[in-house]
């Protein structure tokens, strides 16, 4: 059962076929199995997990707050504070850290009953595309374990895959949700900025930050999402609008909307497999009766620079508070002074590809360069959202590649940074943009999976979980499971 | 010829908002009474990872309050933005600040000062009234306090985050006295605003002098030193003092001065170098991410606007045109709004003067306080009963030595001063005839001090008057008594 959707396993839990505490055996028994290969979880919650099992079966029972998520387990990307969980970040500045709170999110699925297995392997801070860049071992793709699950919730990802959760909470700050579902062979979205509460996720880049679900299909997907959702007062960058019931518009038909392609996102560079599995989608989806048209998004080739520069500056200051005196790791040898401590736990704590992006961020807001780096991304970044008001204002929904190729090999790409930004080229720019973004699965090249995106306006959600849903009804690459 | 040099000075007021929770989470932001370190804390004052700032809106409008009080435009689109510096008082390793809007700039502030360039200790010639330019209001956190043992210190987060204003003026002073009466008439604008207790003992208020110096009549800004964390006026007035000196002491020698950041060492009366300009910090300031723009609406500043109460300024010079009383006197019951409302209730319910009322309470209300060490919010004296009293002494009803036991009767233990006065028996004897028996009975009992009166000791008037009161137990009406007995030593002259 561990393969099953929420939507079915609600079914089995309600009608009492099966228990949340059988449920989350299951699961915990599948990542005792599986889990030593794929290296997905960095936290197992063995006993947390069963005992809200348990108080998901007697909700249940008395038919009480029953929601869709009631007794599903689930596994958490290691960002996202848990009270009483270690919240590693996947760094050894947090090893041993125990958040003193819940985050937001973490809240709102302890409120629906959901069942919290395990925390989930990701590069340190969110910073890498492969889930290399982690203090704990890398995470293998369940497809080919001699393969990268992208990054960088890549542990929710292949967690997900595996059948080693039900769905999975994962963080997308410039594709960290949609390159590894895309990687692999799974749904997931990064909703618009400000729609799920970042409280209590520890923040990579602040104006970026979005926690999205993956699941086994468009339609979990939007079940998650509106138990995620909402505005909190503890974030003053969520949206104040009400959540809409996404299910409930999913089955609308396709038929007439208007699908735009956006030329830049197929030029040269992309694999001959993906490619084709990207044009035969669209080709579906112009059976279901969508109008196909060709938009521009001309600054796109500036994302990337955008993107990594805003990046480097916000995390710079975001990572400034790890500085070992009141959480995490401290290193004091000898030290000589407060500021000593600093460095030694940093120099000790952090990995290398965090420093380099540390160094990074202060230089380009220092005086002197703030304003031609960082004040001119700003501007820029303007101009890459004005890029997707325009496209919309011809079109309902953009359909794009996620990743130029389908998983590469481990270690691979870790000894150049730079090829390893390049493989966020195609999700970067929606996050600077802030408009949402659902990844699903779409073919397979050389037996590795291969995703798109739909891309929608801003607190569209309900139009691209729509769109998702429709190709999902007449396509099964959403089913097929890795040789595990 | 030798040049006279003349101070340029611009200063940072930063004081506490009196909110009660603190500038991004809803701690307590009431440090000084939290019973251990580490109380009023949570995950976003103590800068745990994932947590969030949410900004207060009571010190936003406190902070607009403020900006409108000093003459400014309130930014309708201000912004928060971060500056980045290590220490260990900094949780998040940076502080959430204002940069680049702030929520208020362009005021100004009428100030005196001695005319330029006359320096401390030599002002008491002609004053003239500058306008000081204020650049800048903007909002911040505090930090946490260190407390520094022998071989390492502790960190209490009680006081992180706790919303801090900074006033930022321009460098408009030329006189250490037009500085000092800035930052006097400033503290007197926040008290009455009710912003900030202005209690510079428990560093609620503090200052930091920005100082160059330069040859009177030219028009440059030389380097300055920025003088921090002058927690009183006389620190203030003293090092501002002493670097003026300093500075025209290094050019007189042909020397520069050079940037940096000093301290003031209040036992030693010298500023020390703390930081120069190669140290200084970068703080690679930009917007905070996490805190949207904070927009402010033309009827949320209007509402704002209509809550500023009357200014020390403005309630002077009503003090002075409505009530007749002198400069000094309108300043002195305008110095506390405290002060001056109950000066205004007393006098709504007196029949005396505006002067009387003012001699009052300058005189036996502020003794009185003096000595008891009691503000004048603590005063059980009712406004009502006060005045009553002021009118029995205008009204003769009694003397002035009775009503001064009367008013510490009052103050003691409360009560009727009517009531008082019969209890005491205290009731001022104004009957002519009665006064005239006694006075007639004084001059018949001693005919020498007669002779040495009207022999050219005038000053004997003095002594029959007072032989009167003590007849009387100082009942008697004094100005009556003065009267008859001067008028019985004439009739006795011939």
């Amino acid at each position: 059962m561990n393969h099953l959707t929420i939507q079915e396993l609600r079914q089995l839990l309600i009608t009492k076929q099966i228990s949340s505490v059988e449920l989350t055996r299951a699961t915990l028994q599948r990542i005792r199995e599986a889990d030593a290969k794929v290296q997905s979880y960095v936290t197992v919650t063995d006993e947390l997990a069963l005992e809200q099992a348990k108080r998901a079966d007697e909700r249940i029972a008395k038919n009480e707050n029953v929601t869709p998520l009631t007794g599903i387990p689930f596994a958490m990307k290691d960002c996202i504070s848990t009270r009483g969980v270690r919240t590693t970040c996947s760094s050894k500045i947090l090893e041993s850290y125990i958040p003193q709170y819940d985050a937001t999110v973490t809240n709102k699925l302890n409120d629906a009953g959901a069942v919290l297995v395990g925390k989930t392997n990701m590069d340190e801070f969110g910073m890498g595309s492969s889930t290399e860049n982690s203090a704990f071992p890398a995470t293998k793709n369940p497809w080919d374990l001699t393969r990268v699950p992208g990054g960088s919730s890549g542990g929710s990802a292949a967690a997900l895959s595996a059948n080693l959760a039900t769905f999975a909470i994962g963080e997308d700050t410039g594709g960290s949700v949609r390159q590894p579902a895309s990687f692999c062979g799974v749904t997931g979205i990064k909703p618009t900025y400000g729609r799920v509460s970042r409280y209590g996720l520890i923040s990579l880049v602040s104006s970026f930050d979005s926690i999205g679900p993956f699941a086994r299909d468009a339609y979990d997907c939007a079940t998650v999402l509106e138990h995620i959702a909402g505005h909190d007062e503890k974030d003053s960058t969520t949206y104040q609008s009400p959540v809409p019931n996404y299910t409930s518009t999913i089955n609308k038909p396709v038929k007439g909307m208007k699908l735009g392609i956006p030329k830049e996102y197929f030029v040269a560079g992309m694999d001959a497999g993906v490619e084709s599995a990207i044009q035969e989608a669209i080709r579906q989806y112009e059976k279901l009766g969508m109008e196909i048209h060709e938009v521009s998004l001309p600054h796109t080739k500036y994302g990337l620079p955008v993107y990594y520069l805003l990046l480097f500056a916000e995390a710079s200051s975001n990572l400034a508070r790890f500085d070992g005196t009141r959480f995490g790791l401290s290193v004091s040898e000898n030290a000589k002074d407060a500021i000593d401590i600093y460095l030694q736990t940093r120099r000790a704590g952090f990995g290398d590809e965090v420093k380099r992006r540390m160094m990074l961020g202060a230089y380009a807001l220092s005086a002197g360069y703030y304003d031609a780096y960082y004040l001119k991304a700003q501007k820029v970044r303007t101009l890459l959202r004005r890029d997707f008001e325009s496209a919309f204002a011809s079109c309902d929904v953009l359909l794009a590649p996620i990743s130029p190729t389908t998983a590469f090999k481990i270690g691979e790409k870790t000894d150049d940074p730079l090829e390893m930004y390049l493989s966020d080229i195609y999700t970067v720019a929606t996050n600077p943009a802030g408009v949402p973004a659902l990844a699903l699965p779409c073919g397979f090249s050389k037996d590795m999976p291969v995703g798109l995106q739909l891309i929608g306006k801003h607190l569209d959600e309900a139009t691209l979980f729509q769109v998702g849903h429709a190709y999902q009804q007449v396509t099964d690459w959403h089913k097929k499971l890795p040789p595990l | 010829m030798k040049l006279t040099y003349e101070p340029v000075i611009g200063l940072e007021i930063h004081g506490e908002l009196l909110t009660n929770s603190k500038m991004f989470c809803s701690c307590s932001a009431d440090y000084a009474s939290a019973p251990e370190p580490n109380v009023n804390i949570c995950p976003v004052c103590t800068g745990l990872p994932g947590a969030l700032p949410v900004a207060n809106k009571k010190a936003t409008e406190l902070a607009a309050l403020v900006g409108l009080a000093l003459n400014c435009s309130i930014n309708k689109h201000n912004t928060f933005a971060r500056k980045n510096y290590f220490y260990p008082d900094l949780p998040k390793g940076y502080q959430i600040s204002q940069y680049e809007l702030p929520i208020a700039e362009r005021g100004w502030m009428d100030v005196t000062s001695p005319l330029t360039p006359l320096l401390l200790g030599e002002g008491l010639g002609a004053r003239e009234q500058l306008r000081v330019r204020v650049r800048r209001v903007h909002i911040e956190e505090d930090t946490a306090k260190l407390s520094h043992e022998k071989n390492y210190a502790l960190v209490d987060f009680n006081r992180a985050g706790v919303p801090l204003l900074e006033i930022v003026s321009e460098p408009d002073m030329r006189t250490v006295e037009a500085a000092l009466d800035y930052t006097t008439k400033i503290r007197a604008i926040l008290r009455y605003l009710g912003v900030n207790s202005g209690d510079m003992e428990k560093g609620v208020l503090r200052f930091e002098a920005n100082v160059s110096v330069r040859p009177v009549g030219s028009e440059e800004l030389r380097t300055r030193t920025e003088i921090k964390n002058l927690n009183s006026f006389r620190a203030l007035t003293r090092a501002a003092q002493y670097e003026i000196e300093r500075q025209i002491k290094i050019y007189e020698a042909g020397g520069e001065v050079i940037q940096e950041t000093l301290g003031w060492d209040d036992a030693r009366g010298v500023t020390t170098s703390q930081r120069s300009k190669e140290d200084a910090h970068d703080y690679r300031y930009f917007p905070e991410p996490d805190l949207p723009p904070l927009k402010l609406s033309d009827a949320w500043i209007d509402s704002i606007r209509k809550r500023l109460p009357e200014l020390p300024e403005a309630k002077t010079s009503r003090f002075i045109s409505d009530f007749g009383l002198t400069p000094s006197e309108a300043r002195f019951l305008t110095s506390e709004l405290s002060l001056a409302n109950y000066f205004e209730a007393v006098l709504s319910k007196s029949k005396s003067s505006a002067k009387a009322v003012h001699s009052w309470i300058a005189g036996e209300l502020m003794r009185t306080l003096n000595e008891s060490n009691l503000s004048i919010d603590e005063l059980t004296l009712s406004p009502e009963s006060f005045a009553k009293l002021i009118d029995m002494t205008t009204n003769k009803i009694i003397s002035g030595n009775s009503a001064k036991v009367v008013f510490n009767e009052m103050v003691k233990a409360g009560g009727d001063p009517e009531q008082i006065v019969k209890e005491k028996n205290l009731a001022q004897v104004s009957d002519e005839n009665l006064i005239q028996e006694i006075v007639t009975k004084i001059l018949d009992d001693n005919p020498s001090e007669i002779e040495k009166y009207h022999a050219g000791k005038e000053t004997l008037l003095q002594w029959f008057v007072g032989q009167a009161a003590r007849a009387t137990k100082g009942k008697a009406d004094p100005a009556l008594t003065k009267e008859l007995m001067l008028k019985g030593l004439e009739e006795r002259r011939k």
